[in-house]
């Protein structure tokens, strides 16, 4: 199906520029419907065969007042012609719903970048809304700037109003205008959005009749008025052969539990409590019953940890989800899953801190949270996603490392990757390496007995007897237990040998991990090092360092406890390292702790990701 | 394969049983003990998980499945467990501190939900592990060492707690009576879904005697009333009985009032009111006391409706495949350009 979709025809009098990528963001009020907007253009780019990155952005308010600056909500998204890491820096165009969103992101917008406006929104009321004391549309503010202004309420009126929808519903096609001129400003194929809309209005014909009108309206606009005298083509991009999907760290991480479950042959019990922004993952796991999977959605974040701990201790493959203040509160109950030695995920999305913080950005900052927030010696490993694809590899990877080693597992996410999304290569599911479970079956001591804590030779891991096995009777729990009989235990000498064993286990983890490998120039004098999120920013300002005849490495960790083995030797090779991170410094105090380096850091809390720029400069400083 | 025939030490483990002596716990470990004996189940059917406090040492002397996990969340684990396995006979162990106080949320969501758990609370009315402060069952103006002015906290009713839960199994009664205990035992594992049981338990040494009303000689023939499906409700010798005046449970002289006005027990009423009433004759055990089953309804399991869910969707949609999910939301090709397919 995918190879069938048509290129929009070139318009004949317009001069169409072809471009290597664009950035594109579209801004409006919350309730305009721009993560629509954006997401459709997105899915039409990847299905066109563009390689593309997107960054949506949106207010932690479900309702902020409409036309007010903290009600603006946007999308962005680069498309290119070549692998992109990133959703980029600043917009080549900008679509403005509304006064407010013109206020928010002019400032981000490239001098001589195209700006979308829908001139209905600019009345008196929402120019004040927005702070405007002149009409920006007027007092020059838009000099320098390829303007586009259409009237899209009336326009949008006009077109929708033979399709039957009435009263305030007529407005709301207003994105599909604005993505239909985007339509034919980019070259974009219209028959995926068209078809998508028919297919989610499925019930409310006169809706998806509407949006159609509106995007086809938008698109007609466009060409009849020869609305910009350039219009834009991004030729697809030479990505490696394969069937590929767009998809967010959200979703991909789901598949990966699913997937999990499936390689292990255990049923995947989720236990939640609703957070931003983790809760999609709940809701996208709750859709797939037909794979067994059991969601609780719990009346606490603590239930939600204790009802996985209760779900591994019956055999499940179990799994709970949050975000940072959730996880500070599950913080008792997985000291209490790693010294009774159940596996157990636990997910952390991460947004911006401390406490409610910034609900809906990115921010990296629950770094030493994660490696050490616990009560008492309990370091249990912790596993960094770095992009929206590889969300699904790393969460069976999480599941393989919790169940081989009897461990709870922290994986780490963020803002960005769980809403950001990117092209994914589909990976062969018989491919993919099944995870061993090996249950206990028969009693392992002298005389029949069975001892809980009689540690496996090679990995130190105890053994997993499920409830319901006979003659495998045994008890668990909290308070410190003695060596192979796992009965309770004060005894000094064995509580030192129990935490000895417990940190030895988890480090042991290291013989699976792969080594790291640098990036870029190997015999470079600086090398960037990076988690999480943050890869592609990284590597994107690499690459442009390296273009410009600079000479950089760099290396990502997905593993932060324990860290891959060759590490220390890597970057005692290089004479400076820089760290960047979306934290003031986490990551950079475990290097400089561990491994007696000077690296030096690049760090922000601004609820944004890094500009590749910002990377630029600053290797840029660091190796002149 | 037939039915184990178990006596009581099978459930017994090779760990020294740690409660004071005199401790209102051993009898009720000597009662669940005998009753599992009874059944004739397997052992290996059975997980008790407990949380902190002195009761919550109750899985290590079970020779059975058992987690002593963290302070108040024992039905949080269980609601996992039994989510996962419900074959298994799932059984909470927690005390007045445990369930009402820190564990609150988890308890009252456990019976709303119907979640197929017997809990077990061991209510001695005092916080025992950490040496004697007052809990919430602890009367008002109770003198503790945290409360040496005497206690201002207004203290729960934890039957009331449980009926104004959704509860759909509530029931009562005391350590020393091992018979009653085990009635309520087997009545709470034939109930489908979440049972309560509170389990009067004395702690002889930071609140000795706080159950003497029911349990003294002396005192005990006027002011246990004992709640039997079917029966009017009368206590002290017939002396005394239970009617409804203006939607309040009130205790008459019997001699007072038309035998036919004297409430007749029904557990199965599927409208709690009536329960609750009963349940409001004392605030706590300090005269006329109920005991017995106040509740015994029937209402869909969760783990029940949750399996019912996920076979539907299998029935629906098929078995699970992974292929198709992960290409679930639109896919697109790119052809390797030294083929000639494209
Ligand atoms: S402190 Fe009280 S409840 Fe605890 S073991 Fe001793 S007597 Fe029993």
């Amino acid at each position: 199906m995918a190879d069938e979709i048509a290129t929009a025809e070139p318009s004949t009098t317009t001069n169409t520029e072809t471009l290597d990528k664009v950035v594109i963001r579209f801004a409006g009020d919350s309730g305009d419907g721009m993560q629509v907007a954006g997401s459709r253009f997105t899915d039409a780019s990847a299905l066109f065969g563009n390689d593309l990155a997107t960054l949506p952005s949106f207010p932690a308010e479900i309702r902020a007042p409409a036309g007010t600056l903290p009600g603006v909500s946007s999308f962005q998204v680069q498309i290119a012609d070549f692998d992109i890491l990133t959703a980029g820096d600043s917009p080549d165009c900008l679509v403005a719903m509304n006064p407010a969103a013109l206020k928010k992101n002019l400032k981000d917008l490239q001098q001589g970048g195209t700006l979308v406006l829908n001139t209905d929104a600019f009345d008196e009321r929402n120019l004040a809304k927005a702070g405007y004391e002149t009409d920006p549309l007027e007092d020059g503010t838009l000099d320098g700037y390829r303007v586009i202004k259409v009237p899209m309420d009336d326009l949008t009126k006009e077109a929708v109003k033979d399709t039957g929808v009435s009263g305030r519903s007529v407005l709301r096609s207003k994105n599909f205008f604005a993505l239909g001129l985007l339509a034919w400003l980019f070259h974009r194929p219209t028959q995926p959005t068209i078809d998508w809309a028919q297919k989610k209005f499925a019930r409310t014909p006169e809706v998806a009749a509407a949006n159609v009108a509106a995007f086809q309206a938008g698109y007609t606009f466009g060409e009849a008025t020869e609305a910009a005298k350039i219009t834009f083509e991004i030729k697809p991009a030479a990505l490696r052969p394969g069937t590929y999907t767009n998809v967010n760290g959200n979703t991909a991480l789901a598949w990966g539990l699913i997937a999990a479950s499936k390689l292990s042959g255990l049923p995947l019990f989720y236990g939640t409590y609703p957070i931003t922004p983790a809760s999609d993952i709940l809701h996208e796991l709750a859709r797939h019953k037909n794979f067994g999977v059991r969601t609780f959605q719990a009346e606490d974040e603590i239930a939600g940890v204790g009802s996985a701990i209760g779900a591994a201790f019956a055999g499940s493959l179990a799994v709970t989800g949050s975000s940072g203040p959730g996880i500070a509160l599950k913080s008792e109950a997985i000291s209490l899953a790693f010294t009774m030695e159940l596996p157990l995920i636990v997910i952390n999305v991460q947004r911006g801190g401390p406490s409610t913080g910034l609900p809906t950005k990115p921010e990296q900052s629950d770094l030493l949270f994660s490696l050490y927030g616990r009560h008492g010696e309990s370091p249990i490993p912790v596993l960094a996603i770095a992009s929206p694809s590889d969300a699904f590899e790393l969460t069976i990877e999480a599941a393989r490392i919790a169940i081989k080693y009897m461990t709870p597992v922290l994986l780490l996410s963020d803002n960005q990757v769980a809403n950001g999304s990117e092209p994914w290569m589909l990976p062969d599911v018989n491919a993919l390496e099944s995870i061993d479970v090996q249950f206990a079956e028969h009693p392992n001591g002298p005389n029949g007995t069975f001892l809980p804590y009689m540690r496996d030779i090679d990995t130190f891991a105890r053994p997993w007897a499920v409830p319901g096995t006979a003659g495998l009777e045994h008890r668990i729990g909290g308070l410190e237990k003695e060596a192979i009989t796992g009965n309770v235990s004060y005894d000094p000498a064995n509580h030192q040998l129990m935490t000895d064993s417990r940190a030895w286990k988890v480090a042991n983890i290291v013989n699976d991990i792969p080594d790291l490998e640098v990036a870029g120039d190997e015999d470079a004098e600086l090398l960037v090092l990076g988690w999480g999120s943050t890869f592609g920013s990284i590597r994107a300002a690499a690459r442009r360092v390296r273009l410009a005849g600079g000479k950089v490495a760099t290396l990502h960790l997905r593993h932060l406890n324990p860290m891959p083995q060759n590490l220390g030797e890597i970057l005692h090779r290089y004479e400076k390292i820089l760290i960047p991170e979306l934290n003031t410094g986490q990551l950079r105090k475990v290097i400089r702790a561990e491994f007696l380096v000077d690296a030096k850091g690049l760090n922000k809390v601004a609820g944004e990701p890094f500009k590749i720029s910002e990377i630029t400069e600053k290797i840029e400083e660091m190796t002149k | 394969m037939t039915a184990p025939s178990y006596t009581r030490a099978d459930f017994q483990t090779d760990q020294e049983v740690r409660w004071c002596p005199g401790c209102g716990d051993y009898t009720i470990l000597a009662s669940v003990q005998q009753f599992l004996a009874g059944l004739g189940r397997p052992r290996e059917e059975f997980v008790f998980v407990s949380g902190i406090g002195c009761a919550a040492r109750f899985p290590y002397y079970m020779n059975t499945f058992g987690m002593h996990s963290i302070h108040g969340r024992a039905p949080a684990i269980a609601s996992g467990i039994v989510a996962s396995r419900p074959d298994l006979s799932v059984w909470v162990i927690t005390g007045d501190g445990d369930a009402l106080s820190i564990g609150g949320n988890h308890l009252i969501h456990a019976l709303r939900r119907n979640v197929d758990m017997k809990i077990l609370l061991f209510n001695n009315q005092i916080y025992g592990l950490t040496k004697g402060q007052y809990s919430p069952t602890s009367e008002a103006g109770k003198t503790t060492k945290s409360s040496p002015y005497g206690s201002i906290d207004y203290p729960f009713n934890p039957v009331s707690l449980a009926l104004g839960a959704e509860a759909t199994f509530v029931a009562r009664t005391l350590d020393m009576d091992r018979n009653h205990t085990q009635g309520l035992l087997q009545a709470a594992y034939e109930h489908e879904g979440s049972a309560f049981i509170e389990i009067y338990q004395n702690c002889n040494v930071f609140n000795d005697k706080a159950f003497i009303q029911l349990t003294g000689k002396e005192e005990r023939v006027h002011n246990r009333i004992d709640l039997e499906m079917g029966k009017p409700i009368v206590f002290d010798g017939g002396a005394k009985a239970v009617v409804m005046r203006d939607g309040q449970a009130t205790v008459v002289d019997s001699s007072t009032v038309d035998p036919k006005a004297i409430l007749v027990h029904d557990p199965t009423r599927p409208d709690p009111a009536i329960a609750f009433a009963l349940s409001r004759l004392s605030h706590g055990p300090y005269g006329p006391t109920p005991l017995g089953i106040f509740r015994d309804v029937s209402r869909p399991t969760y783990e029940g409706q949750m399996h019912a869910q996920i076979d539907a969707a299998k029935e629906k949609n098929g078995e699970g495949d992974l292929a198709r999910l992960i290409a679930s939301q639109g896919t697109w090709t790119v052809k390797d350009p030294s083929s000639n397919g494209g």
